[in-house]
């Protein structure tokens, strides 16, 4: 098979499986420990979110309904008045530091203007309402966080000049000169100004900033960062990077309206990509980056025994959570082959640097390069599994159960975007995941090849 | 705009895909953003389903929201009409798409001037009415669609079948053990030399439902799903129906002695004799089912007077009051169902068998009233049962929302003789498991928790407590604790008294009836 074909993008019907991106709060309520996020939208928005978030429901979470009720839908009610009596509530009972208003579909069909209320409720209330529209008209799953960070940007600090910045602390250097230490580690700072973008758990943020100061660059800021308000400060000068690829709307933003320098790299997700993304970001600093290639060795030594059940074995990647490059670059390099890359939306420009580390990858490897199916169709991509048989899908949960059943092993895509999987050293839970399905024993169904009940067709 | 955590029940289109879904090869569009089709999630994990969820969405996008659909749904129905050769395509609109107003009826009717199997638009509310009422509503209008059908094409078939058969109205997909109570009742049915002459919508084929008139009557065991469909049939077929689910012995036989009624209109014709049950009845209660013996045995004699919560759909709901009460002598401080559209009948229905009957889809309000109550165990949701973890009261799931939970392989009916000796088993269980966990607090052993204080939202009363009042307290064991403590200082208030001795408690306790 020839190697070095260029990579193929394919855009299909766009009728597949995916979580609704209003799904993002799951994950970012728990991130930004002092916020409250209110989705403004149906009964169908909230039966969603408690039937996909499970048990967090009952751990009364920091998130909520506002319920549209016909009266909203015809405009007998005032929104505004609406709104505002709602948000009391949720600040007389949890007081956070700031309420996130997310948007759904029925909130942009009826053009309810959030975006113009908010400032209004804003200084009424004396708590920032932030807003983002994650709606499924516009967005798949993931994106929903994207379209939740674009809006924080707006929140961040004005980053002042390091040149001014220098000549403040220098007056504050005089002040207190005590703690020297102090001044030089501010220092270091203010010249190599980086904030990272994407919600990470913090433990694995803190990875990547260990990572990241084994050489000498320090992460002067995360967004999202912890609570509210310890945004980073952006601003000309400030360079950003990416940990997830699926932000590309907040790249845009913090380059466009924040007037940042955005880092174009590949992901950190697998040693492989962990390394390029610290390569790239320290030669943006003008920084001889060391001792990569050991650690990355190391890694891929570490996992020896995983990477051994991948070789060979060949994934289908259905599609559904913006992160199949990424993972499918990392499994190409434990050997897997890969059919074909199915993604909902497909950045060319923000992911630049991850596809041509894929292409790399594969010419390295030696394998095929992949078929990059954006807006893919789920019932033509059950067709092609059936010709190809793969050893392995990565699919959401409304076809896993049924492939399983055709004798198709699968693992569900959703957990990757909940596992701990960036930086080199949790490269063994992606490692762990995708064999999970591999290492169970075959075997005790030998009788029925297929134990789906559908006797004709598919 | 309501500020809502939570919901019982779910959005309409829920109800109307699974009945679509639950009848054989018929297929659903819904007409919907991206994610909408999370009932694919649902019914692929929760009921371990293992063939693909036949709904598929016509994607609602930004194109569409600027120029309309267009030909985008037209093209989808023919498209799912060539590759899997549907007999029946429901299309389906969700809250989102409603609101667009696009004249759907119109894309049905292109449709199906192309297509080969019939095309349906599910004519639902999604602002008036939830899945419940969706699922029954839909039920209906398919049920009606085809005996219509029929009845144009002179297809249809009115003649009773030779010997008494029944259809049972109500089975679906996502249904609270809807798969192991079908499986009982059709036991039972079997064992009263009754046919099934069809089960809707689970398994059943849209051509068949000509064929729904032929039975002699229609059982519906769920009030939920199927009571609309039932009514039509008796309104425009004459055929009877029983809407009064066999959930417990009592019920059970008051369930065959209506059967026995029905079949009697005909029997001296078809059969040449009347039935009789009453030794098929007696025979079961006494031996094929434990539950008569156990509510009889001394485990049972434990459970009388002691308090329960009971709350879940109307049809769950009434029917384990009415076990507990009758059949096992618990009391059940209150019944309570998030099913407000049937509130009437559910009044009715637990009249005189309960202190307070609570009717609401808010789940804080269940919460605060059983906090209020404290009984010994709750029959509920999940709701409840995570209700019951946050203060230490034992929960028994009786109904839905459901749960990967309520999905067990294991055979476990809630209907007929089978299902009374499950629910024996469920009560049992909840209330001896209490006792269990509190045994050590009655030994005063392992205390280390301190003095039960954990009200949901219950107003606390600030009174003082001395300390050899509080020691006394935390000597009465964990499960009455609490409302010992309650009763104390409601006595205390009652009477102006300021701070709570050992004596104001006893003098509490000889006033209260405890």
């Amino acid at each position: 098979m020839k190697t070095s074909e260029t990579l193929a993008f394919e855009c299909e019907t766009g009728n597949y499986h995916t979580f609704c991106p209003i799904s993002c709060v799951a994950w970012l309520y728990q991130k930004i420990e002092d916020s409250f996020f209110l989705v403004v939208g149906t009964k169908t928005c909230g039966y969603f979110l408690q039937n996909a978030l499970g048990v967090t429901i009952f751990a009364e979470p920091r998130y909520a309904m506002a319920e549209l009720e016909e009266g909203d839908i015809s405009a007998k009610l005032n929104d505004q008045r609406e709104l505002e009596r709602i948000c009391l509530q949720i600040k007389n009972d949890r007081n956070p530091c700031v309420i996130f208003w997310i948007g759904t579909c029925t909130t942009e069909i009826i053009k309810m203007d959030l975006e113009g209320i908010a400032p209004i409720l804003e200084k009424r209330l004396g708590i920032p309402i932030v807003v983002a529209r994650a709606n499924g008209l516009d967005y798949a799953f993931t994106q929903g966080e994207d379209t939740v960070l674009a809006a924080m940007a707006h929140r961040c600090p004005e980053y002042k000049h390091y040149a001014e910045q220098e000549s403040i602390e220098h007056a504050t250097l005089v002040k207190n000169s005590s703690n020297s230490k102090d001044i030089s580690q501010k220092k270091v700072l203010t010249k190599s100004n980086l904030v990272l973008f994407g919600s990470l758990p913090s433990s694995v943020a803190s990875q990547l900033n260990l990572e990241l100061k084994r050489q000498s660059v320090p992460v002067s800021g995360w967004l999202p960062s912890q609570r509210y308000n310890e945004l980073p400060h952006l601003g000309k000068g400030v360079y950003v990077c990416g940990v997830n690829p699926f932000l590309s709307r907040t790249a845009t933003t913090l380059m466009r309206r924040r007037k940042c320098q955005l880092v174009g790299a590949p992901f950190p997700i697998g040693p492989d990509g962990t390394r390029a993304w610290i390569e790239k970001i320290c030669s943006i600093f003008n920084i001889k980056a060391e001792g990569l290639e050991e650690r990355e060795n190391q890694i891929w030594k570490k996992n020896k025994d995983y990477i051994q059940i991948l070789g060979g074995k060949s994934v289908f990647f259905m599609g559904d959570n913006l992160l199949e490059v990424s993972i499918a670059r990392f499994l190409i390099r434990c050997g897997m082959t890969v059919y074909e890359i199915g993604i909902p939306y497909m950045d060319k420009r923000y992911q630049s640097a991850e596809l041509s580390f894929l292409q790399h990858t594969c010419e390295k490897m030696k394998k095929p390069s992949p078929r990059i199916v954006e807006k893919p169709d789920n019932y033509s991509q059950v067709q092609r599994m059936h010709e190809l048989k793969p050893h392995l899908a990565i699919t959401g949960m409304a076809h896993a159960n049924p492939l399983e059943a055709r004798n198709i092993d699968t693992k569900w895509s959703v957990e990757f975007t909940f596992a701990q999987i960036h930086g080199s050293s949790n490269a063994r839970d992606v490692l762990e995941l995708v064999t999970r399905p591999l290492r169970r024993k075959d075997g005790f169904t030998s009788n029925s090849r297929s134990l789906s009940k559908q006797t004709l067709g598919n | 705009m309501k500020l809502a955590y939570w919901m019982y029940a779910g959005p309409a289109h829920i109800g109307t895909l699974r009945v679509a879904s639950s009848f054989r090869n018929v297929h659903a569009i819904m007409h919907a953003p991206l994610g909408d089709d999370h009932f694919n999630v649902m019914r692929s994990m929760s009921e371990r389903e293992r063939d693909f969820t036949p709904v598929t969405a016509s994607v609602v996008d930004r194109h569409v929201l600027a120029r309309g659909s267009r030909d985008k749904v037209v093209n989808n129905i023919s498209r799912k009409d060539e590759e899997q050769r549907p007999d029946s395509i429901v299309l389906t609109p969700t809250c989102t798409s409603s609101i667009l107003q696009e004249d759907l009826q119109n894309f049905v009717d292109r449709a199906s001037l192309y297509s080969e199997s019939d095309v349906i638009l599910a004519d639902v509310n999604h602002y008036r009415v939830n899945e419940l009422q969706a699922s029954d509503k839909t039920l209906d209008q398919i049920v009606r669609y085809f005996l219509n059908k029929a009845r144009e094409e002179g297809s249809s078939n009115r003649s009773l079948t030779d010997m008494p058969s029944a259809n049972i109205i109500g089975i679906s997909t996502s249904g609270f053990h809807n798969q192991h109570d079908c499986r009982e009742l059709k036991r039972l049915l079997g064992e009263l030399g009754i046919s099934i002459n069809q089960i809707i919508p689970e398994g059943e084929f849209l051509r068949n439902l000509k064929d729904l008139p032929r039975a002699w009557f229609n059982v519906v065991p769920y009030r939920e799903m199927g009571l609309m469909a039932a009514t039509f049939l008796e309104k425009e077929y004459g055929m009877p129906f029983i809407s009064k689910p066999p959930i417990g012995l009592l019920n059970t036989a008051n369930f065959v002695a209506r059967i026995e009624k029905l079949v009697n209109l005909w029997a001296s014709v078809s059969l040449g004799k009347e039935v009789n049950y009453d030794l098929y009845v007696e025979n079961q209660t006494k031996f094929v089912s434990q539950a008569a013996w156990f509510s009889k045995s001394i485990d049972c004699q434990n459970l009388a007077g002691k308090e329960a919560a009971v709350s879940g759909d109307a049809t769950h709901a009434a029917s384990i009051t009415k076990i507990l009460v009758k059949e096992m002598g618990i009391r059940v401080s209150c019944a309570g169902t998030y099913c407000k559209h049937d509130a009437e009948r559910f009044n009715e229905q637990v009249q005189g068998l309960c202190d307070e009957v609570i009717i609401t889809e808010d789940h804080t309000e269940i919460g605060n009233m059983i906090a209020r109550i404290e009984p010994s165990a709750i029959f509920g949701t999940q709701m409840e049962r995570h209700i019951g973890k946050r203060i230490d009261i034992p929960c028994g799931v009786i109904s839905s929302p459901v749960h990967i939970q309520n999905f067990p392989p294991g055979y476990r009916p809630f209907l007929g003789y089978e299902g009374s000796n499950q629910i024996s088993d469920l009560v049992y269980n909840s209330f001896n498991l209490g006792m269990e966990d509190h045994l050590p607090d009655v030994f005063g052993g392992h205390d280390t928790k301190g003095v039960n204080t954990k009200p949901l939202s219950v107003d606390r009363i600030n009174i003082n407590w001395s300390p050899k009042a509080e020691s006394e307290l935390r000597k009465i064991p964990g499960f009455v604790r609490g409302k010992i403590r309650r009763n104390t200082e409601f006595f205390a208030k009652q009477n102006n008294i300021s701070e709570i001795t050992v004596d104001v408690m006893y003098a509490a306790k000889e006033k209260s009836s405890f």
